[in-house]
């Protein structure tokens, strides 16, 4: 994949990844060996019918392959470009054996990103109106891709949002320099285009209750995330310099700070940044804090290399960029100057010791190793838990003791009409699990809504388009 | 959008806006607040809801201009729009159902005072509020107190009022009279002192905390107060909480830390910016 070179994305905020020109995406999808039993998809976990799609833009169709991937995949631009594609798809790829795999994360991204640039050349189906009304709430992948689906089967679908854009992580968490915002505004404007309705800043939970939206509407679809982050609970976390992940990146993604002043919210530009944490979210954290010009920018991971969770491709890009990496450390406390500016974090030296049950090997401290490392920023990025704002306004829904709503594999809740799926379901998992959930749980709530009590009142309601 | 349907200057720095927000106006409670965000550059900020009327669908805003954000807020006239606000946001405030309860407000504080003063009213509690304003101009929301019970008036310099701090008549207050519950709201050090007042004499007092926020659903953390040892987000745990566990220390300070950034941000937006970007965390 073509990229823009390490020392100038360093500085910018465009995307790193320039996209395939066509001769070599043909080429690339050539490799393709059309296996009678395909076991990159068993690598998906939407089931992707990945030959179908290679085959037809192998043969120059694109706009049935196109056709043929987003009846799968409802944001393949967004999958192609953040699905850890390593670890599923093309880690089962029977190419992978002998060398590479198929680059389908990057085939999946050229066949959407010309799907995007054609929309005339797609069909558009209007389906039959039911009358039937579905609330979702939220806005992230999995209610984006309900409400996909739930509009394409007729029903008249209405998604809140607490915040004043639409797209859940998509918007606030992941950066412009790996998906760029306008690929989700223009996901969300072909929702509306299909009779989505997008009602930004409510919060559910406090401007309306989940028993609330039960009486105005025939089924709910709950797709709230895992937005409450976590910190460490060490000394010196409120200090001025300390952030979590999600404030660090909301403010520069959804809120532009890296354009202050034109834009007015503000962001610590900090010369040293610590990252605490391996994951897709510390590298987004530590890339950009590079961006906005540190001259250190660092990982502080307990574990090793091999351990951490973040995307390969994520973690050879922020290698490329200058990003520093503390590995087998873990912060104790974090220091700071009589006014209470950060100045440092005190960190421990870890060794590996013996597999835990999730069978990685568990950190343990070397006795004695304290040292301090100098920063003047530090972002926690240790992970999110359920946000408990609109469960605790809903007393039946049955949660498990993580505050995770309880749903079956079709997105049933406790609550009869009342589905969830994404990370709030989860935990923080990937955008095309949470996708994943959205279109299950759109056919389990169009098969409840087909059977549900409101329906003999609704039929009048029908309008045939 | 949210049209500004009347503007209503209170005192030199405090504009009262009356905004549409129907649902809002329906079911918002006393100690609630809203999150406005005016355009697509501008900042999320947290307001509180110092009244409502839901026969006209508007809520009342009362807005100190203090930085960039709020001057702009405060340069609107009715007819024009604000992009988003949402809420109602926070818990609403504990209220005691018989008694006596003491409501103190400073400066902008008044306003948020309000509504805890209406909705104790309404439940029959006997209120008496204590407010304060720098001179006579700076005093507002008088009238609407004088509703709810009796009103103390302090101005710094006595032009109106007694003469002293709100501090002052509170003390003398809580000497002579019983007081169940005192609610205070206003700039950190009022609060403190109030807290520091009550703390000895046992009379439970809720403080208004007024960090820094930027969702308002819990998502960020940027909001974190130490409460009693322990970390709470003021936008989902709060805005209230027991004033005499509140580490009023480290929020005054965390309320510091985007001075520079502020200063700023409203000498860009006069053209007379003649600042270097603060570059990093100052010394
Ligand atoms: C920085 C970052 C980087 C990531 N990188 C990757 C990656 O590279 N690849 C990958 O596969 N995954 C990645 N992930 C994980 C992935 O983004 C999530 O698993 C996915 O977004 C979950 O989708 P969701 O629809 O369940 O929830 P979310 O995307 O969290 O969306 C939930 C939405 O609900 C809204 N909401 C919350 N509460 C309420 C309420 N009470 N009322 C109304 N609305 C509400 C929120 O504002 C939000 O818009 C990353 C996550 C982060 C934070
Ligand atoms: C729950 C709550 C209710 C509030 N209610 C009212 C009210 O009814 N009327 C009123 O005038 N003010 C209220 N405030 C304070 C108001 O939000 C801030 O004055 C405003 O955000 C300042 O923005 P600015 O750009 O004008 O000033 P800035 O120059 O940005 O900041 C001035 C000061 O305001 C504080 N501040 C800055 N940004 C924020 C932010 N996003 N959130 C909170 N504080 C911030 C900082 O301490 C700063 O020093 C409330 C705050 C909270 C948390
Ligand atoms: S959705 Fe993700 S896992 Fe599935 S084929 Fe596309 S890139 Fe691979
Ligand atoms: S496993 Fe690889 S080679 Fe086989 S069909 Fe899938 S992508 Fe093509
Ligand atoms: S404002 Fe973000 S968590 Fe409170």
């Amino acid at each position: 994949m073509p990229e823009q070179e390490a020392a100038t994305r360093a500085t910018n905020f465009l995307e790193v990844n320039l996209g395939l020109p066509e001769r070599l995406a043909l080429l690339e999808a050539d490799r393709c060996l059309q296996c009678k039993d395909p076991r990159c998809m068993n690598g998906c976990p939407v089931g992707v019918n990945i030959p179908k799609f290679l085959d037809l833009l192998t043969a120059g169709k694109l706009a049935e392959a196109a056709q043929s991937l987003l009846c799968d995949n409802a944001l393949p631009a967004v999958t192609g470009r953040v699905c850890p594609q390593e670890t599923q798809c093309e880690a089962v790829c029977v190419r992978a054996a002998k060398g590479l795999p198929v680059g389908v994360g990057y085939l999946e991204r050229y066949v959407a990103d010309w799907a995007r640039e054609h929309r005339d050349q797609l069909p558009q189906i209007k389906p039959q109106l039911t009358g039937k009304k579905v609330a979702i709430v939220g806005s992230g992948p999995a209610g984006l891709t309900a409400a996909g689906e739930l509009a394409k089967l007729g029903h008249d679908v209405t998604i809140y949002e607490a915040l004043h854009k639409p797209g859940g992580v998509l918007i606030y968490g992941i950066p412009e320099f790996r998906l760029p915002k306008k690929i989700v505004a223009q996901e969300v404007e072909r929702l509306k285009e299909a009779g989505v309705k997008i009602e930004c800043n409510v919060v559910v939970g406090r401007t309306y209750t989940i028993p609330e939206l039960q009486a105005k509407f025939d089924a709910i679809f709950i797709a709230n995330g895992a937005g409450l982050p976590v910190f460490m609970n060490v000394p010196g976390e409120n200090l001025k310099g300390v952030y979590s992940a999600n404030e660090y990146l909301t403010r520069i993604n959804l809120m532009a700070a890296y354009d202050f002043p034109r834009s007015d919210t503000p962001v610590l530009n900090g010369q040293r940044v610590a990252v605490v944490g391996g994951g897709n979210v510390a590298m987004d954290a530590v890339r950009t804090a590079k961006r906005l010009g540190a001259k250190a920018a660092m990982i502080v991971y307990r574990r090793t290399h091999n351990e951490l969770p973040a995307r390969a491709e994520e973690v050879h890009h922020a290698e490329q960029e200058g990003v520093e990496f503390e590995f087998l450390t873990a912060p104790i406390e974090v220091i700071g100057n009589d006014k209470r500016w950060v100045t440092g974090m005190k960190c421990q030296k870890m060794k590996l010791g013996e597999p835990d049950s999730s069978g990685r090997r568990r950190p343990e401290v070397i006795p004695g190793s304290e040292f301090i490392l100098d920063c003047d920023v530090v972002v926690v990025a240790i992970g999110t838990k359920a946000n408990p704002l609109l469960t605790a306004t809903c007393p039946d829904l049955k949660l498990n003791k993580w505050g995770n709503i309880v749903a079956d594999e079709n997105g049933a809740t406790s609550i009869p009409g009342v589905f969830a799926g994404g990370d709030i379901v989860r935990g923080a998992a990937t955008v095309i699990l949470a996708m994943g959930d959205g279109k299950i749980s759109a056919q389990s709530i169009n098969a409840y809504l087909a059977t549900s009590p409101k329906q003999a009142s609704l039929v009048t309601a029908v309008k045939v388009s | 959008m949210h049209q500004i349907l009347a503007k209503q200057s209170l005192s030199p720095n405090v504009t009262r806006l009356d905004v549409h927000a129907q649902r809002i106006a329906e079911i918002r409670q006393a100690g609630q607040f809203v999150i406005v965000h005016l355009n697509e550059n501008s900042e999320r900020i947290p307001l509180t809801i110092a009244d409502s009327n839901p026969a006209t669908g508007t809520i009342t805003l009362v807005i100190q201009a203090v930085g960039k954000s709020t001057n702009e807020l405060v340069a609107l006239n009715a007819g024009e729009f604000i992009r988003d606000v949402a809420g109602p946001l926070g818990h609403p405030t504990e209220m005691i159902t018989s008694g006596h309860a003491l409501c103190i407000g400073g400066g902008v504080g008044t306003a948020v005072a309000h509504p805890i003063a209406q909705g104790l009213n309404k439940v029959g509690v006997r209120v008496t509020s204590v407010i304060g304003g720098r001179s006579k101009e700076w005093v507002i929301f008088e009238n609407e107190l004088k509703r709810y019970g009796n009103v103390i008036v302090c101005t710094d310099d006595g032009s109106y009022g007694r003469k002293g701090f709100v501090t002052d008549a509170v003390k003398e207050i809580l000497a002579k009279e019983k007081v169940d519950i005192v609610y205070a709201v206003g700039p950190v050090p009022m609060m403190r002192a109030v807290a520091n007042l009550t703390r000895g004499l046992g009379v439970h007092t809720i403080v208004s905390l007024n960090p820094v926020m930027i969702d308002g659903t819990g998502m960020c953390g940027g909001c974190r107060v130490s409460v009693g040892n322990e970390t709470k987000f003021a936008c989902v745990d709060g805005p209230e909480f027991d004033g005499h566990t509140v580490n009023f220390d480290e929020l005054q300070d965390r309320l510091s830390t985007y001075r520079e950034f502020e200063q700023r941000s409203v000498a860009c937006a006069r053209g007379t910016c003649r600042m270097e970007m603060p570059t990093t965390t100052p010394a």
